[in-house]
């Protein structure tokens, strides 16, 4: 094979492994702001809060209770961390967001932004700023496999592959089964999905529960590949901003694709011009703003 | 922006009676009379470097405020306009030897471009996209800083000089610099009121108000959009440049999000849409770090529980309700 499309195919592997990460958040910005018309802002702060709950479940619980042979592996991991994200998210909801739907969106994005220092400022208080690996990864995913063209490390295969599914499965609950109908007819038109006797108020704080959730999986599925620190999510959220204006945020399937698509720029781009991968993202949604302002998938208007 | 109630510099519309009239006028009065005696004294009992750090931030989140105040546009990029102003002023006086008011003016041409450049792109889309693409055009700006070889990656641009005021004044010398930078500061405000006042002002805040309206009337509010942002880009970068000969040093937190965060919340936790407001917020945001410094890193948890409170309980914020108490307009 040719050394340079071996050179890109390899890049953009890696740049796929990047995309999970923007595809799975901005799926659950996505969600969240189809139904609350909340843009969170500490998205990127809970993945990194997924994060660390890996960390502690395998490294510092067992000490901290007593029981210093304790540590809950990543599959247990994989379950528990995101579910205890979607508590703290339906929290959040239950008892911050909630008060300010009725006023401009901008608010609920500057108390999200809150948290977001909150949560950050706690962990550079308790862990050290520069971050620590995680020790956790499963034996049956370490080392590579052969994918023709490159050898590829097991554990980040998995990774696309798991959140692949997992993406599918979420665009699958929303648009086709009966969870899902209720939820867009929710985004659609709340007052009249009330009169039909569903409760609103607790599907909507089940709903930030779920994306906030998703932000802790990809956390979760992080922590073996970066290393895990208090700023892993600050810088994250920024270019899932630039990728959910890209994309629009009217489809799922759009913030999906995109996602992965981004990933996969980012990575070839690596290849021609080194320098430019950091910013990429953010030329290109300025082209998207001026050729097609609303987005990819975004509704015209 | 889509139609929900907005509550940002929201006041009682209905006519003002006389007696309001005055006792705005004497609510004014007593605010303009504590800003220039506060500008006249301050040197004298705190220490002169802070207090041209409150003024340099009082003069962004004056400026900040023109656009989320009194256009009802959220930027959360303003850190690009403050940190580069920064970056551009020290490089000139420092490499180009330019004189002190040409390195400032230099950093605040800067800012204004820059702004027209992201103030053009940024309102193609509404509401919270805005906020969305500001942050990260910002981060574009932050890039550059942090691989221009010009600036100093991590360590910063360092050992900017001060230079002599108009060859006379040797800026060296605390006092002068300090009167020097109330001037920059009195004149920035100035125009920011006076901008507020105007007639340009008015169609702003009817923008602020009701856009499809304002649009309806025969305003073009792109144009009207565009030219607050790129004064807000401008005024924030008067504010960089002078932060950047204060310090005779600029750096990456300058251009950070965490800064163009910051200035929301002076500007929040002042009162949004109100004159003084801004001023009195970044005062106290300033105030609030520097006593606190000693405890590290908790400092952003305060200010992030700040935020949260603001939000929820104090959204008029310091300034707003003491007009709100008074029953007047505008403060």
């Amino acid at each position: 094979m040719d050394p340079m499309i071996r050179l890109i195919l390899a890049q953009g592997m890696l740049g796929l492994n990047n995309g999970v990460f923007y595809a799975m958040l901005s799926l659950g910005l996505a969600v969240i702001f189809g139904l609350l018309n909340v843009v969170n802002f500490a998205h990127g702060a809970l993945y990194m809060l997924g994060a660390f709950l890996a960390l502690i479940l395998y490294s510092y619980l067992g000490t901290w209770i007593g029981m210093a042979d304790l540590h809950i592996g990543f599959w247990p991991t994989l379950i528990l961390a995101p579910i205890l994200v979607a508590c703290f998210g339906m929290l959040i909801e239950r008892f911050l967001l909630r008060r300010l739907y009725k006023l401009d969106p901008i608010y609920s994005l500057l108390l999200t932004f809150g948290v977001t220092l909150v949560l950050q400022g706690v962990f550079i208080n308790f862990f050290n700023a520069s971050g620590t690996p995680y020790p956790g990864m499963p034996e049956s995913l370490k080392g590579v496999t052969n994918l023709g063209f490159m050898m590829f490390p097991k554990y980040r295969l998995f990774v696309i592959v798991f959140s692949i599914i997992v993406c599918l499965a979420v665009w699958f609950m929303i648009e086709r089964t009966r969870i899902g109908a209720r939820l867009r007819a929710g985004t659609e038109n709340p007052e009249l999905v009330k009169a039909f006797g569903i409760n609103v108020p607790l599907m909507v704080m089940l709903t930030f529960g779920f994306g906030t959730g998703l932000a802790g999986l990809a956390g979760v599925l992080a922590a073996p590949i970066y290393s895990v620190s208090p700023l892993m999510g600050a810088n994250l959220i920024i270019v899932i901003f630039a990728v959910v204006v890209i994309g629009g945020m009217g489809s799922i399937m759009g913030a999906v694709v995109t996602g992965f698509a981004l990933g996969l720029v980012e990575g070839v781009t690596k290849v021609f011009y080194a320098p430019a991968a950091n910013t990429v993202i953010f030329l290109l949604m300025v082209i998207v703003l001026l050729v097609r302002p609303s987005g990819l998938f975004g509704r015209q208007g | 922006m889509s139609n929900t109630t907005s509550e940002i510099g929201e006041f009682d519309a209905e006519a003002t009676s006389p007696e309001q009239k005055t006792r705005s006028r004497a609510a004014q009065f007593v605010f303009w009379g504590l800003l220039l005696a506060f500008l006249a004294a301050a040197p004298f009992f705190l220490y002169p470097v802070f207090v041209m750090q409150l003024l340099c931030f009082a003069l962004f989140a004056a400026a900040f405020n023109l656009l989320i105040g009194f256009t009802g546009l959220l930027s959360f990029g303003h850190a690009a306009f403050f940190g580069g102003a920064a970056y551009i002023a020290g490089h000139v006086l420092k490499v180009w030897g330019f004189p002190p008011i040409l390195g400032i003016v230099s950093g605040m041409l800067f800012a204004a471009a820059l702004g027209w450049v992201v103030g053009a792109l940024a309102i193609r889309r509404q509401g919270i996209y805005f906020a969305m693409i500001t942050l990260a055009l910002a981060q574009i700006v932050y890039f550059f800083a942090l691989q221009m070889p010009f600036t100093g990656g991590e360590d910063g641009l360092q050992g900017i000089p001060r230079g002599h005021l108009l060859g006379i004044f040797d800026l060296n010398d605390p006092f002068a610099m300090y009167y020097f930078v109330a001037a920059i500061f009195l004149v920035g405000f100035l125009a920011i009121y006076r901008i507020i006042h105007s007639p340009f002002g008015q169609v702003l805040q009817a923008i602020r108000e009701n856009e499809p309206r304002a649009l309806s009337l025969g305003y073009n509010v792109d144009r009207f959009k565009l030219l607050a942002f790129v004064l807000s880009a401008a005024l924030a970068g008067l504010a960089g440049s002078t932060k950047a000969m204060v310090f005779q040093f600029a750096s990456l937190t300058d251009a950070h999000w965490q800064m163009s965060g910051e200035v929301i919340l002076m500007t929040l936790l002042g009162g949004m849409g109100t004159i003084f407001g801004p001023v009195v917020g970044a005062f106290i945001v300033v105030t609030l770090q520097h006593v606190l410094s000693g405890i590290g890193s908790w400092v952003q948890v305060v200010i992030g529980a700040t935020f949260i409170a603001c939000v929820l309980l104090f959204r008029r914020g310091i300034v707003g309700e003491i007009a709100r108490l008074l029953r007047i307009s505008s403060l």
